[in-house]
């Protein structure tokens, strides 16, 4: 199989790479482009911890070959603090205590980062249904959804 | 494998049909990517339709609403014309997996991937919508109860793709709604699902009735008898009764693990009488 050279924008940087025909986004970021934020946990769209953001849309990046990135402009976790200082959902769930493990959690915050995105405000049910595609087996939920809702708020403006 | 991204339909065409071994379409990828994992996936050629103009996008014509092969189902329910006129099939399509797998699956992939369980396939074919197909020897129209033929399999000829649904401008009084069941409240395989269209007379009686039926056959399939129940009529109970009883009649599941027989065919009848009341209410009944 001959190399594919696909040229995309991750976190705002220019990127080129060269890729098989067959190999995923994911295992382009972590294994070409040293980004190991994402991780791999299913490896079929089932657990969300490889989660990041293409063109303002949340998904699953096993599920996405590396070649399809062209022209993209793709988010990941390693984008998502600004130098040092952290993104109010990193210090939330640090906070809140909702992680434990933390394999599930770069796809959890890119996931509640798209949903703040283009929902500052949205309701419990309304988080907890758009996190439904990403596992935690340790943590459990309800610190996360506590922690994504005071980032929420947070970024809003309102006092804690 | 082969990778390729043309830029028109006719490329795309010319490259399935050329291809000697097995080739797949990408769109939004979340089955195929799945199946690509596997030891046993042999392909020849993968053909991406995205950079393809007009795959991703929503427009409405004097056809209907001509929705392309790439366009993800989160962009579904961003379109607020298309969500007014056809609120089950927008519906439908936001119940196939999570939030990422909203992102990118379409459906076109939903229908050509070819599963009994498919939950926007009954949807589309209450709303008789239709698919326009590219060729190589040009384009056609198909319905879309015909293009499975079977769990797996289509009627698409090799050079073949689906390049756009045409959802039918809904006219008058007109309404549609999906149900399904599943085990869990979300991200689930249907083990029964339901798609149910009604447009309706003046007087509220009932004009015309689509009830497609998913999961419990080996392709989604047209209850002529369940919509004959139906038609004529106000949606009295009575009607109903016979409509769900045709449906159950009309069913042919199989045993496994997510329901037996006799649930499937019991199930199928009750969520075809709730999709005809919100259909019905959809369509302005009272």
């Amino acid at each position: 199989m001959s190399s594919i050279a696909v040229s995309t924008t991750i976190n705002d940087d220019d990127v080129e790479f060269l890729c098989q025909p067959d190999e995923t986004l994911l295992d382009v970021l972590r294994n070409r482009l040293g980004l190991m934020g994402a991780k791999e946990g299913c490896g079929t769209g089932d657990c969300g911890a490889c989660s990041t953001i293409m063109d303002g849309r949340v998904v699953c990046s096993c599920l996405v070959l590396g070649a399809e990135a062209q022209g993209k402009t793709i988010e990941t976790i390693e984008g998502m603090a600004n130098g040092s200082e952290l993104h109010p959902l990193q210090t939330k769930f640090i906070e809140h205590a909702a992680l434990q493990c933390g394999v599930c959690t770069p796809g959890f915050l890119m996931a509640a980062k798209a949903l703040l995105d283009t929902n500052p405000n949205p309701t419990e049910t309304e988080i907890r249904f758009w996190l439904a595609g990403n596992l935690c087996r340790c943590t459990g939920y309800d610190k996360i959804v506590r922690a994504v809702q005071d980032a929420a708020a947070e970024m809003r403006g309102e006092p804690a | 494998m082969r990778y390729e991204r043309p830029d028109t339909i006719n490329d795309a065409t010319a490259l399935l049909a050329d291809a000697q071994a097995k080739s797949f379409i990408l769109a939004g990828g979340t089955d195929l990517l799945v199946r690509m994992q596997s030891d046993e996936f042999a392909a020849e050629l993968i053909v991406d339709i995205k950079s393809i103009p007009g795959m991703g996008d929503i427009t409405q014509t004097d056809d209907g609403f001509v929705i392309g092969a790439a366009v993800p189902a989160a962009a579904l329910s961003e379109h607020n014309a298309l969500c007014a006129a056809w609120p089950g099939v927008v519906e439908a399509a936001n119940l196939i997996g999570s939030t990422q797998i909203q992102g990118r699956c379409t459906m076109v992939g939903n229908l050509c991937n070819a599963s009994p369980a498919a939950d926007s396939v009954p949807a589309l074919v209450a709303a008789n919508a239709r698919v326009r197909i590219a060729g190589p020897s040009g384009t056609r129209e198909a319905d879309v109860v015909d293009i499975p033929t079977g769990p797996g399999s289509t009627s698409l000829e090799k050079g073949e793709f689906v390049e756009a649904i045409v959802l039918p401008n809904a006219d008058g009084k007109t309404g549609d709604a999906y149900l399904r069941f599943i085990p869990r409240t979300e991200m689930d395989i249907a083990v029964v699902g339901v798609g149910v269209t009604l447009t309706l007379n003046e007087d509220d009686t009932v004009a015309s009735a689509r009830i497609a039926l998913g999961a419990v056959g080996p392709k989604v399939m047209l209850v002529e008898d369940a919509a004959a129940a139906l038609v004529g009529n106000a949606l009295t109970d009575a009607a109903l009764e016979a409509m769900g009883a045709a449906c159950s009649a009309a069913a042919s599941p199989i045993d496994d693990k997510r329901g037996t027989v006799a649930f499937r065919k019991q199930v199928v009848g009750v969520l075809a009488r709730r999709a005809a009341q919100t259909a019905y209410t959809r369509a302005g009944g009272k």
